[in-house]
């Protein structure tokens, strides 16, 4: 059986989840067996839902201490969850939890694991899982050679893949070990879709010369209903916030369009946005390195050309 | 206060990725190593930043890898460490180098165990989790801010979104990213210091791999870039419906 960790944020399941159902399901299917979900808490979302993604079962750990993520304990009750199921391969999203319980549950089920795996894995001989390596300027295909495995799955690699279903939701009784962490503040960005979570997502580099002139992106951003991001040396400048930054040293994100006004595409930059499905770039170097990366490109004056864009896409929305 | 650093040694952010033997290995031709700079630059300068306010902090450094891994341990003495240990194993398997971690870790008895979030080259991000587990000790990821008081710590992490702040007693394991401090460059008293500080190597006890890497791949180039004239946005906004269909 194949099973899938839930994450879960102020009682909210976190969107990387489904994606990660829609994996372990085709995963299961590959595999000849089934996909259950483990969810840990109680959350506001109908969790029958699950199903819609590929899970036949959920199992859920309805104790409210699980409500805050505490990595010791989360491994604790992951790993018992998946011995008392009998599963063969555990999936968790590559999003901030899962980076911080999937490798801690891989220990305490003495399964090797592959983190921010991009693709199924190949099973007609062995294990084997792609995953992005050198900042995704490479890939690398890695064996597992452990009977019981661990995968986590790279944001926006595979996809959320909606159809009908209704999971079974049943509960599942793991004694949780008491947490000796106490969470003191929560400050969420309000409003914003998170980076790692956009589908969209306008960035800015030292092109645009200062803060007073972000209004043209931000516009542009509103526009398209996309999130926001930045160059290194733009949050390191306290143009934009440093949660904006993306990069080698940054976020590391995937979104389906990404948008790099002003940015010249250093190598560092590139790996933290290399894994974007559609690139475009507006610079006025023709020579400007991020074109190589490019799928569109435009050669020209931010400050002319976002205005127009913006002006074009608020035109086409009608 | 004792401290645990962990370092890695990676290839410098600019170096060229390219593999050998039949796309099995990586080609370490002419590529400038660095210590990993999540390592460098967040946990170890936080570590430094701790000492600093309490001399009685001291900071071991910790890294599992070859001979090859020395002058990136003297850099990080350079900086502030007090002692090295090397762990004299080559492997690159996730769950051997933390077990070889925990063994000095637990040895140690540090109250506190810092590595950086991942590392640039394979980027598990996976050794501050696995020590998690290892030792049975609080972790925290993605740390972005980290304060000491007495026996607790307070920390900033980030989540998706926004970031929360918890406390623990020590000891706890962290993951150290970006916010945590600002990079350093060490000063020749600390280049002449580090000479003759102690770095021990301790002989590789783990052997047993879970994971092998079978071969690599460079992704497939980018078709090339569609220009569109800086006149027609129509044209970009055209494009990124009909054949990007990405809006
Ligand atoms: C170890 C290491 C880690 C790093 N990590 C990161 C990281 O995580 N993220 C990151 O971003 N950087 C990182 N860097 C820095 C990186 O190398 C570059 O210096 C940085 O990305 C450059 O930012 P930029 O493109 O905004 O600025 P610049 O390189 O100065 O580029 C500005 C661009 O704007 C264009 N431009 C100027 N005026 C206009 C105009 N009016 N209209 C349109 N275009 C215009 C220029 O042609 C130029 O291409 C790192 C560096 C190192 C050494
Ligand atoms: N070989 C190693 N020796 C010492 N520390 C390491 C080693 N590999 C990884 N680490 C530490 O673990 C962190 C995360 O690495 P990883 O899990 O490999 O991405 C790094 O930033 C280091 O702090």
């Amino acid at each position: 059986m194949v099973l899938i960790y839930i994450d879960q944020a102020e009682q909210e399941i976190k969107k990387a989840s489904f994606e990660a159902v829609s994996y372990g399901a085709a995963l299961a299917k590959q595999l000849g067996t089934n996909a259950e979900a483990l969810l840990l808490g109680t959350v506001k979302d109908n969790v029958a839902d699950l199903g819609k993604y590929g899970a036949s079962k959920v199992h859920q750990v309805s104790n409210d201490a699980l409500n805050h993520f505490d990595a010791r304990v989360n491994a604790t009750v992951i790993s018992e969850a998946a011995k008392t199921l009998g599963a063969t391969v555990v999936v968790f999203a590559h999003n901030v939890n899962g980076k911080a319980v999937a490798p801690a549950v891989a220990v305490k089920l003495g399964a090797g694991i592959v983190t921010g795996a991009c693709a199924l894995p190949k099973t007609d001989a062995g294990f084997i899982v792609t995953k992005t390596v050198f900042s995704g300027k490479a890939f690398a295909s890695i064996q597992i050679d452990t009977p019981i495995k661990v995968i986590s799955i790279n944001q926006n690699s595979f996809g959320a893949i909606v159809s009908e279903g209704n999971a079974e939701v049943s509960p599942l009784a793991i004694t949780v070990p008491s947490s000796n962490l106490k969470i003191t503040s929560v400050d969420k960005i309000q409003g914003e879709v998170p980076l790692t979570e956009a589908n969209l997502v306008v960035s800015g580099g030292r092109g645009l010369k200062g803060p007073e002139n972000w209004g043209i992106l931000l516009d542009l951003a509103k526009a398209l209903g996309a999130s926001t991001a930045c160059s290194r040396p733009v949050s390191d400048s306290d143009w934009r916030p440093h949660h904006e930054h993306v990069g080698q040293t940054g976020l590391q994100i995937a979104p389906n369009l990404y948008i790099a006004i002003g940015i010249s595409g250093a190598i560092q930059h590139l790996a933290g946005v290399n894994r974007s499905k559609t690139i475009v770039v507006i610079n006025k170097d023709p020579e400007a390195p991020f074109f190589k990366a490019a799928d569109y490109g435009v050669v020209g004056d931010a400050f002319e050309v976002v205005p127009a864009l913006t002006a074009a896409i608020l035109k086409s929305k009608g | 206060m004792k401290i645990l650093v962990c370092i890695s040694k990676t290839p410098d952010t600019t170096a060229k990725i390219a593999f050998t033997e039949g796309n099995t290995k990586f080609d370490e031709n002419g590529v400038q190593w660095i210590i990993n700079p999540y390592d460098e630059w967040y946990s170890l300068v936080r570590a430094i930043e701790l000492k600093e306010k309490d001399a009685s902090v001291t900071i071991h450094l910790v890294t599992v890898g070859g001979a090859d891994t020395e002058p990136i341990i003297r850099k990080a003495l350079a900086l502030g460490g007090d002692e090295a240990i090397r762990v004299n194993n080559t492997s690159n398997d996730s769950l051997v180098v933390a077990q070889e971690i925990a063994a000095i870790a637990k040895e140690g008895a540090y109250d506190l165990v810092l590595t950086g979030k991942e590392t640039i080259d394979y980027n598990s991000a996976s050794i501050g989790s696995m020590l998690c587990a290892l030792l049975d000790h609080n972790f925290v990821s993605s740390a972005v801010k980290l304060e000491i008081a007495g026996n607790t710590a307070t920390i900033t992490r980030e989540i998706e979104g926004g970031e929360e702040t918890c406390e623990t007693a020590l000891p706890v394991i962290i993951s150290c990213q970006k916010g945590m401090a600002e990079q350093r460059i060490p000063n020749m008293r600390g280049i002449m210091a580090a000479r003759t500080k102690p770095l021990k190597v301790v002989e590789a006890s783990i052997t047993t791999a879970t994971t092998s890497i079978k071969n690599f791949d460079l992704p497939p180039a980018k078709s090339g870039v569609k220009l569109v004239d800086a006149g027609n946005m129509d044209e970009l906004v055209r494009l990124l419906k009909e054949e990007a269909k990405v809006i």
